[in-house]
């Protein structure tokens, strides 16, 4: 197999059916989906994925292009180049910050995260009634004075008037 | 033993009625904020227990509710899951003061839901087994029990709420929340 490396990203009002249709031109190329993930935003379909093949980026958006041709849909692809996981020899953590809503809580708060040279592998925020939420994994390296960043974590939200919570990610070792 | 003392409690050990408070919602600042410790003999007290479980009672599904979530900030909860299915271990219905865990293990991992928080779920990993110590409302007894399952994870929660925490701060992680599909 070809190591070219796609990737591809469906953004656009939901309907049944786009899921189906975007891994069915993949697979009439061939394509193998390596990575993918998808979610509905209020809404609005958004699915990014990884794929790799024996096909250029514009075969692709060709047999993609029925997707977007009424017009509620947006299919971009691009070629990606590999590169290594790394590995991240640090600690895993869970952040959950919660509070009423307002611009800026997550430029806020991951700015404390990113200053203590944390990466966030994972994000999810909720804007539900009037209650804002926020749940960051992330990783810190290794030798980060945690203690240090949950302070910083805690007058961030302080300052913004939510709250945070950090706990460390579990997993099950079976 | 504790734990029988637990569950022959019932609210007309209160001698006073209980009336429907209105339950608040998240971002409400009191369910942040731990809970003062209280008297469980205070009267006042004792009326805030009577009116837990009166609210418990009208609320369908709900299994327990804890003082700051009817916009009180102290520490105090109702739980009763008798009825729940998940449940093994019951002790009826109770309301505790000053609640802690005093032993937890068998950590096992649920959907939570609360009635503060009414538009998500979350997973969380919560202990299975677990003793607990409070004090009972009216007479102010000291009791420890122990149980499992349903009833554990209510004490939990509920424990949590008296110190500030909704179970939105104990998800799994960025994927373990989701918008609720079935209002009750």
């Amino acid at each position: 197999m070809s190591s070219d490396l796609y990737a591809v990203t469906v953004i656009g009002h939901d309907r049944p059916g786009i899921i189906a249709a975007t891994t069915a031109g993949l697979a009439e190329l061939g394509l193998n989906i390596e990575d993918s993930t998808m979610t509905l935003l209020r809404g609005h379909f958004a699915m990014m994925l990884l794929c790799r093949g024996d096909a250029d980026a514009a075969a692709i958006e060709r047999v993609l292009a029925p997707l977007a041709a009424d017009g509620d849909l947006d299919v971009a692809v691009r070629p990606v180049a590999d590169v290594a996981t790394v590995a991240p020899g640090g600690s895993a953590w869970v952040l959950t910050v919660h509070g009423g809503d307002r611009s800026g809580i997550v430029s806020a708060l991951i700015a404390e995260v990113a200053a203590a040279g944390g990466n966030v592998t994972d994000l999810t925020t909720r804007l539900a009634g009037d209650l804002y939420l926020l749940v960051a994994e992330l990783d810190l390296p290794a030798g980060t004075d945690v203690a240090a960043v949950e302070d910083a974590i805690r007058a961030s939200a302080e300052r913004v008037g939510v709250t945070a919570t950090l706990r460390p990610a579990e997993a099950d070792e079976l | 033993m504790s734990g029988e003392r637990v569950a022959a409690w019932t609210e007309a050990e209160l001698g006073v009625a209980g009336k429907v408070r209105e339950v608040v919602r998240a971002p409400e600042g009191v369910l942040s904020a731990r809970g003062a410790d209280v008297d469980p003999t205070d009267p006042e007290i004792v009326l805030l227990a009577a009116d837990l479980v009166a609210t418990m009672r009208v609320s369908p599904g709900c299994v327990g509710l804890a003082a700051n979530q009817v916009g009180v900030g102290v520490r105090v909860f109702c739980v009763d899951v008798a009825a729940h299915p998940k449940t093994r271990t019951h002790h009826g219905t109770f309301v505790l003061c000053n609640a802690e865990v005093v032993e937890s293990s068998r950590n096992e991992r649920a959907r939570e839901g609360c009635m503060s928080v009414p538009d998500l779920t979350g997973d969380v990993k919560r202990a299975a087994r677990l003793t607990v110590r409070g004090q009972l409302p009216g007479t102010g007894e000291t009791v420890a029990f122990a149980t499992d399952a349903f009833e554990a994870r209510a004490l939990q929660h509920e424990i949590d709420h008296t110190d500030g925490l909704l179970f939105l701060d104990r998800v799994a992680g960025a994927h373990a929340i989701y918008p609720r599909q079935t209002y009750l």
